[in-house]
């Protein structure tokens, strides 16, 4: 976002005043009704879920929607429930539920974690899942998290749902897989199993800000200490959130020591792919952030592992 | 001339109030031009300053970033709305505490240290500054409002 604040300034548009372009408010009462109010208006509807990311993009013009579909009056879109070796969590569940919440905790800290180092209070209150996975800004934690946990995301459109990967789920900068008129509708977990810990570490300028780079790990270790699992994502060093492949494949199957750990962590640095950014540090800053934050997350992901077993 | 304006019913501090408003306008400048509620206050109009933090069904909100239109129905509480008469315990912590040079950022700490005592009414310094982080005091007046805080929840000497 702030990237965008940047380019409008040096522009020298920065003196427009903050008012979003006009539009026409839709505030249906069911998702299906949203579905067809967003299949009708097209490339021209915008959806509204807690709106701290697309309000200031319509504030600086960025985006000048005609129509703008609130969600928040439809039912049944907030929850967290685990049913069948599965958490499902509802898109307009907020940060501020899911850091609460007593399935999360037990189950999925590192969700909790992720969604605590969020912006601030305010926006953790309102912010939802949802509308954080949907905008797929490459710097949004909870894109990490959800790779880290192999999470689905169900979609739906007009012509029913379908299920996404999160692999396949982040296309591009502010780009997910959702078509034009759908809308992400619910987010599926699979439950880890016992013997599983997670992290999230985010390094920033100050409180609140985007991440200069942040970690996400998810591991499971078996009962002789081998790892059987790992899942790693890594935030602000690439075009999108990305899978770190080669920091998992040098944790799997081995008895994870500080010299694997350092082999995962060497690896993460080759996975990302961080640009200079004007305002959060270097690539190469943040390629070796990179690698401390993957070893201090796999440390304390490895450690609740253990105590989990 | 309004575009797509709407007659929607604001429920703000208890009483209702029937406002005309664009969809575009935030619920910010609706408090502050229609309702006359300029204890909130507009900072940075991006939601990086938290001064225009209002309580929105119980929950700190950044009023800048939040569509009036979308909150209809919902229960707003501004700074106005805290005080009766006199002022809350939390407003006059801020006071004995001496808890702000301009006072601009103050409505907004003070409602985010209210959604603060709400969660955890003894809360530890580590989460006064946790939870107070969405509010910038350019002034630096920060070691006397978390004093403030911790003033307001009983806690000062524990905490030193």
């Amino acid at each position: 976002m702030e990237t965008f604040i940047l380019v409008f300034k040096v522009l020298g548009f920065g003196d427009l005043c903050l008012y979003p372009a006009s539009f026409e408010y839709y505030a249906p009462a069911s998702l299906d009704e949203a579905i067809d109010l967003l299949n009708k208006h097209r490339e021209e509807a915008r959806v509204l879920a807690g709106g701290h990311s697309l309000i200031p993009m319509m504030k600086l013009r960025v985006l000048r929607p005609a129509y703008v579909i609130d969600l928040n009056r439809v039912k049944g879109l907030k929850y967290i429930e685990e049913k069948g070796g599965e958490i499902r969590i509802g898109a307009l569940t907020t940060y501020y539920d899911v850091i609460t919440s007593d399935i999360v905790k037990r189950r999925v800290p590192i969700l909790a974690e992720c969604a605590s180092v969020v912006a601030d209070p305010q926006v953790r209150n309102w912010g939802t899942i949802g509308g954080s996975l949907s905008h797929c800004d490459p710097s949004g934690d909870m894109g990490s998290s959800i790779l880290a946990l192999r999470a689905k995301m169900v979609a739906k459109g007009s012509s029913g749902e379908r299920v996404i990967e999160s692999d396949d789920w982040f296309v591009g900068s502010f780009q997910s897989a959702l078509k034009t008129g759908e809308i992400l509708r619910e987010i599926v977990i699979p439950t880890p199993k016992p013997g599983s810990g997670g992290a999230y570490l985010k390094l920033e300028r100050k409180a609140g800000d985007y991440a200069i780079a942040a970690v996400g790990v998810q591991v499971t270790l078996d009962g002789s200490g081998s790892c059987t699992y790992a899942g790693i994502g890594l935030t602000a060093v690439g075009p999108t959130n990305l899978r770190a492949k080669k920091a998992e494949q040098a944790l799997v199957g081995r008895k994870v020591d500080d010299r694997v750990i350092e082999e995962a962590a060497r690896a993460a640095t080759e996975d990302c792919r961080p640009t200079d950014d004007p305002l959060r540090g270097s690539a190469e800053y943040k390629r070796a952030m990179v690698g401390v934050l993957t070893k201090r997350a796999l440390n304390k992901a490895l450690a609740d592992a253990k105590r989990s077993r | 001339m309004l575009v797509n304006p709407r007659r929607i019913t604001l429920r703000v501090n208890g009483l209702n109030h029937m406002v005309t408003v664009e969809p575009r306008e935030s619920l910010l400048d609706v408090l502050r031009k229609q309702l006359g509620l300029t204890g909130a206050k507009k900072g940075c109009d991006m939601g990086s300053c938290g001064a225009c933090t209002v309580m929105v069904d119980g929950k700190s909100r950044l009023s800048c970033l939040t569509l009036a239109v979308s909150v209809e129905g919902m229960d707003i509480v501004t700074v106005e709305g805290l005080s009766r008469g006199e002022l809350d315990p939390l407003q006059e912590a801020f006071v004995r505490n001496d808890a702000l040079q301009c006072g601009f950022c103050t409505p907004g700490q003070v409602m985010s240290a209210k959604f603060l005592l709400d969660i955890i009414p003894k809360p530890s310094v580590e989460e006064v500054k946790y939870y107070m982080s969405g509010n910038i005091c350019r002034c630096g007046a920060y070691p006397k409002i978390i004093r403030a805080v911790l003033d307001a929840a009983g806690e000062v000497k524990r905490n030193g």
